[in-house]
């Protein structure tokens, strides 16, 4: 197996790939017998776009060999985390809530893809696998879900407070709704400075019906703020089916003089498609609503089996018409450019890798106690006060 | 605002309006439209935007029009600004001010005479400070904007014609500091923001009666200058807080644990504390007056504690 990682550049377009910063892939490229070649090839998405006073992007998608072979990789690698979440949480070794992203993929994937590492993203308690494809390590994710100190928020955030600054990657978010007038806030300081850069500003059909996405939307619209808003439409709020909660459930029409696409979000090269597209109309004309069309194998969150709502022929039919994974595999076997063995072998190779990126984290210790106190003020003039009295009531821990 | 240029204000009519109580007159003319942000009436969203744009690298000083229209930002305030630092293990710091003038005003009725520091009291990672003259005012702001912690900085609507003559050069208080107004031996006197006046107005009456109040302007509502108010109470043994919120869960009720708690062995006599009533601030002149402390009744609980 080769040790060496790779790195490589995202080639979207030309363009793009002028801008793009080079990533570094988490698992070796299996050397022997699999493309990963650079040479462009179109696909057509699944789907055209259906759009909101905007013209869609063509349905024609250039992609490469060696990018369809990272998309594989990465949405096996967030598919492999989640399941294995899924068994830490039933083994009680992860706590609380725990929102599994298994099935939607694509949109992260698809996203980060399209972007650069300066762009911004912000989303809501949904976070792990857009920790990983901003570029977080499968330790740290971990371990956070474990409430150990080496997690990403020192073990202090948990599953819904992932966050990556250097990654511009801003969280990890449980209040439902509250992420969105954040990210375009984000949006605001990146049009101020000048940056050229965008905010993807993610949220869900059901916070979709929050009052202050409107006012946030028509702020972003007011000022022309560089920001995405990104529905991710699974269809289900929780428990409440989407035409249940909406009036209207054409989420990317309901900007009304905001622009907007319906994207499906199952199928990666199409939601990159999408992206670079609202990245660049961003840029020129401030605010744009993708709406993503994608579903979550699991419930709304670990406590929720999410079949009382829905039945398990539709999440089993999903399963096996709209697969985000099985979608890229299929390509990636129709045109060769790698085995169905030599698939097999990465997704041995990628469920070891998670395997032991578990068990690293299950090695790294519970915070310190004097952890409780850091990091509730940025510590000006060594001062840390707390309560009002300024006194710290220091606990003994058993 | 011109020294550093990531400095920036949100707010309803602080541009060419130049804001409701004038206090960031001529800033958009001076600054631009992007700087000095005249928002929509969104309190909820413009305040997450400041919040956003902070962990972003900003310092935005996000103004509610009245503190009172800042309950409709209570989550972003809460759960955004005062914990992200928290949550994200130190990775984002969130340097907003929000600052907004609040308090009981001239029969402006219930809505519009809020008093909310004892609402934000209890939110972990927010500093919370009342300024009460022009010169503190200025000091306030300057160090609430340089502090890297969220700070809401309370402003009191009848306080903004006060007049005074003050340095023209650049000065910084310290945002944990209290002020000593009248040094005194017989009771130390705890207030902030409007209250002061009232307690100024009662002390020429009491120094009349042959009292010598100590009189404290408290300024750092989270956390208290312990330090300040505790040698006070070594001195004078005796207390009286008035303040101007409510008297349920208010201020006050948090100074007095906070003072028996440290120095319970320093007092000849019970700390009594004035508080607003805990009722809806009624329109009426006359019900109004008697929803807060007046200067008689200062006078008539130093009696009290001095016997």
């Amino acid at each position: 197996m080769a040790a060496a990682i790779l790195r490589r550049v995202t080639h979207t377009t030309a363009a793009a790939a002028a801008a793009a910063t080079p990533r570094v892939s988490p698992l070796p490229l299996l050397a022997r017998g699999i493309s990963d070649s650079t040479d462009t090839i179109t696909v057509e998405t699944s789907v055209p776009f259906m759009n909101h006073i905007v013209d869609p992007p063509s349905r024609s998608v250039t992609t490469t060999p060696h990018e369809l072979l990272t998309f594989f990789r990465d949405m096996s690698v967030m598919r492999r985390s989640e399941i294995a979440a899924d068994s830490l949480y039933k083994s009680k070794l992860i706590r609380g809530f725990c929102h599994l992203y298994d099935g939607q993929e694509a949109v992260a994937v698809g996203m980060e893809a399209a972007i650069t590492r300066r762009d911004a993203i912000i989303t809501a308690y949904r976070d792990h696998c857009l920790y990983l494809a901003r570029g977080g390590d499968l330790v740290s994710a971990f371990a956070e879900l474990m409430g150990r100190r080496d997690g990403c928020s020192r073990g202090k955030g948990g599953s819904m407070h992932f966050y990556k600054r250097d990654a511009n990657f801003f969280g990890g978010h449980g209040i439902v709704g509250a992420q969105v007038p954040l990210g375009c806030g984000i949006a605001f300081a990146q049009r101020y400075r000048k940056e050229g850069t965008v905010t993807f500003d993610l949220y869900g059909d059901g916070a979709a019906n929050q009052g202050q996405l409107f006012e946030a939307l028509n702020m972003a619209a007011l000022w022309k703020l560089p920001v995405i808003l990104v529905c991710e439409n699974n269809h289900y709020g929780m428990g409440t089916a989407e035409w249940k909660a909406s009036k209207s459930p054409a989420y990317y029409k309901r900007g009304d003089y905001v622009p907007g696409l319906k994207v499906d979000g199952m199928d990666v090269l199409a939601v990159k498609q999408a992206c670079k597209f609202a990245k660049d109309h961003a840029l020129e004309n401030g605010p744009i609503i993708l709406e993503m069309d994608t579903y979550r194998y699991h419930g709304h969150s670990m406590s929720d089996p999410g079949s009382t709502y829905r039945t398990r022929d539709e999440i089993a039919g999903i399963r096996q018409e709209r697969d985000p994974i099985e979608r890229v595999k299929k390509l990636i076997l129709a045109h060769d450019f790698a085995t169905a063995q030599e698939l097999k072998d990465m997704e041995k190779e990628i469920r070891k890798q998670v395997d032991d990126a578990i068990a690293k984290a299950k090695e790294s210790p519970m915070p310190d106690a004097s952890e409780l106190f850091t990091n509730v003020y940025v510590n000006d003039c060594g001062l840390e006060s707390f309560g009002v009295d300024r006194k710290v009531l220091r606990t003994v821990l058993p | 605002m011109k020294l550093d240029p990531t400095v920036c204000v949100f707010g309803e009519d602080v541009g060419h309006y130049g804001g409701s109580y004038k206090v960031t007159k001529g800033l958009a003319d001076m600054f631009g439209d992007l700087r000095v942000l005249d928002t929509p009436i969104a309190e909820n969203s413009f305040t997450g935007m400041g919040v956003g744009a902070g962990m972003k690298g900003l310092r935005p000083v996000v103004e509610g029009m009245n503190m009172g229209f800042l309950l409709l930002a209570y989550n972003q305030i809460s759960n955004n600004c005062g914990m992200l630092h928290y949550t994200s293990g130190g990775q984002f710091k969130i340097p907003v001010v929000i600052r907004g003038p609040g308090g009981v005003g001239r029969q402006l009725g219930a809505e519009h005479s809020q008093r909310l520091e004892s609402y934000f009291q209890s939110i972990p990672g927010l500093q919370m400070v009342a300024c009460s003259t022009p010169y503190n005012a200025k000091g306030l702001m300057k160090a609430a904007i340089r502090s890297e912690n969220p700070v809401v900085l309370f402003e009191h609507v009848l306080l903004y014609n006060l007049k005074e003559k003050i340095p023209d050069e650049e000065y910084v208080l310290c945002l944990e500091e209290a002020e000593m107004v009248r040094p005194g031996e017989h009771v130390t006197i705890l207030t902030y923001s409007r209250m002061r006046y009232h307690v100024m107005q009662a002390a020429k009456t009491l120094v009349d009666k042959g009292y010598d109040p100590e009189v404290i302007d408290i300024r750092s509502l989270k956390p208290f200058d312990l330090h300040t108010i505790g040698n006070s109470i070594k001195k004078t043994h005796r207390v009286l807080i008035v303040e101007e919120c409510m008297r349920t869960g208010g201020i006050g009720a948090s100074l007095r644990s906070a003072i028996i708690d440290n120095f319970w062995d320093y007092l000849d006599a019970p700390i009594m504390c004035l508080s607003s009533q805990d009722v809806p601030t009624p329109y009426a002149s006359t019900l109004e007056d008697a929803t807060v402390v007046q200067p008689a009744q200062i006078v008539a609980a130093v009696e009290q504690i001095c016997q």
